[in-house]
């Protein structure tokens, strides 16, 4: 068994033409997806019995949602692979998810609230998942300071690593005592909205919805990647093949 | 990595002399050095000893004047201000933790000498706890007083505070390691721990009520317990990976 094809994956050329290749692959098909699911959820889908037209933000909030957590594990992955095998293109990768996390995570912060104001009566309720939200918008955040406090670039892509790294084992930890302490100080009550199994009307287009968002931050982060790797690379030779002055 | 040749304000002494008497240190002993030497430095410099306790005091001083004179409304906010004062009197503290050493060459040593940073890293936070963490605890009951703690929630409160500065002492190594570098690190210090130290306040929080109330606070200090068991097992790895990265 060769991995030769793992290998050139540690290649700045090689991955830069890769990301430019594949981009389209995965853009047309979020945007069909994302478009499709809209339409399901914002048309097709049936008005919930308790929360009538109000829920459909759900098929925003989740997936920015789900999202937010997905890109700060790949982040993390990226960061370790980087930080174990020293590989610039994984770091170069870390680095260009960050900003696409934290987008996601103001989304998902953004559409909780405007969610909150109808159901809860409020825009902001110290709800265990909001707050665990916020906690890793921060996270998010302390990854970018750093990166932007730090000059070399490769001190920073390692001490950004090595940040992501404490902050995935953190982020359970977080979750968990932050649900702990939301049980003790709030009453039920405000969660009378229980979570209902959802229609399969409703659930198809949630579905389609999250893997648009996944592939839409797929197409995304690969056009950032290059635009990483080239400010990376502004030095070398290969820039100029694939570079029109 | 460059070796500068500056001269660590304490040359580390006792290491050198075992180093020309051919005699191996063990990581141990190396740990134990590392920590006499600061605790050393430390009492020659009081003033930096003070002044986060001062710093606390004076935190906790703000919420009867931003809130009310009245004892009975103290107690319910007591919890809150208690650890809020406490957390960022410890990330005031986090700043000096590893900064001078950084600045002399010590750190430096450190990372040449052969000993395990790990543990060398982890002597320097031990001392930072028992400088910070130790006498903040201390200082908690006569906080707690002032706010309209009763008496016998004292013990509980102190104990909250000594097992929730142990790891506030670890999180805050592997910050002031990862910021080892950067120039006016403050803002960014407590931006990066901050987040980290939220399980703490959770629980620490919730002890330090359950003290007040006068209920069973076990579950709590035990849940703090097992925090600061995870920080002594994992972050003086972390802070040494940081050490190494900044230094590089």
């Amino acid at each position: 068994m060769r991995f030769t094809w793992f290998h050139r994956l540690g290649s700045p050329p090689y991955v830069y033409g890769l990301a430019r290749r594949l981009t389209p692959w995965f853009a047309w098909p979020a945007a069909g997806l994302i478009l499709y699911g809209l339409w399901g959820g914002l048309v097709t889908a049936p008005p919930d019995y308790q929360q009538g037209d109000g829920f459909r933000i759900i098929y925003v909030h989740a997936p920015s949602a789900w999202m937010s957590l997905m890109v700060y594990t790949t982040l993390a992955l990226a960061a370790a692979v980087g930080l174990i095998w020293r590989i610039k293109v994984a770091h170069a990768a870390a680095a260009s998810c960050a900003a696409i996390g934290a987008s996601f995570t103001v989304a998902a912060l953004v559409t909780g609230s405007l969610w909150g104001r109808p159901m809860w009566g409020t825009y902001w309720q110290w709800d265990p998942r909001l707050t665990s939200e916020l906690v890793l918008f921060f996270l998010y955040l302390g990854y970018m300071g750093l990166r932007a406090g730090i000059e070399d670039t490769q001190r920073a892509d390692r001490a950004s690593a090595l940040l992501a790294v404490v902050g995935v084992v953190n982020v359970p930890i977080i979750h968990y005592s932050v649900t702990w302490w939301n049980s003790l100080h709030q009453a039920p009550s405000v969660m009378a909205l229980q979570k209902p199994t959802l229609a399969v009307a409703m659930l198809v287009p949630l579905l389609v919805m999250l893997l648009g968002f996944t592939l839409f931050f797929a197409a995304v982060f690969l056009v950032r990647l290059r635009a990483e790797i080239l400010v990376r690379e502004r030095a070398s030779s290969w820039i100029a093949e694939v570079v029109e002055p | 990595m460059s070796v500068r040749l500056v001269q660590p304000a304490v040359a580390v002494p006792a290491l050198n002399e075992y180093a020309a008497a051919g005699a191996p240190v063990g990581a141990l002993e190396a740990a134990a050095l590392a920590l006499r030497r600061d605790l050393k430095l430390a009492f020659r410099k009081p003033a930096q000893l003070v002044q986060p306790l001062a710093f606390f005091a004076l935190v906790t001083m703000l919420f009867p004047l931003a809130i009310s004179p009245e004892l009975a409304q103290l107690r319910q906010v007591a919890p809150g201000a208690l650890w809020a004062a406490a957390l960022l009197a410890s990330l005031l503290a986090f700043e000096f933790l590893f900064r001078d050493d950084a600045l002399d060459g010590t750190l430096e040593q450190y990372v040449l000498s052969g000993q395990s940073l790990t543990a060398l890293l982890f002597a320097k936070t031990l001392a930072h706890w028992l400088l910070t963490g130790v006498p903040l605890a201390c200082m908690t009951p006569f906080a707690a007083l002032s706010l309209g703690a009763p008496t016998s929630a004292l013990p509980g409160i102190s104990a909250a505070v000594v097992l929730g500065s142990i790891t506030l002492s670890l999180i805050g190594s592997i910050g002031a390691g990862i910021t080892l570098g950067i120039k006016r690190s403050s803002a960014l210090l407590s931006l990066l721990t901050l987040p980290l130290s939220l399980p703490v306040l959770i629980f620490g929080a919730r002890a330090t009520q359950l003290a007040i109330a006068g209920g069973a606070l076990v579950a709590p200090l035990e849940l703090l317990a097992a925090l600061a068991v995870l920080g002594v097992t994992l972050a003086p790895l972390a802070a040494a990976a940081a050490v190494r990265i900044s230094l590089e």
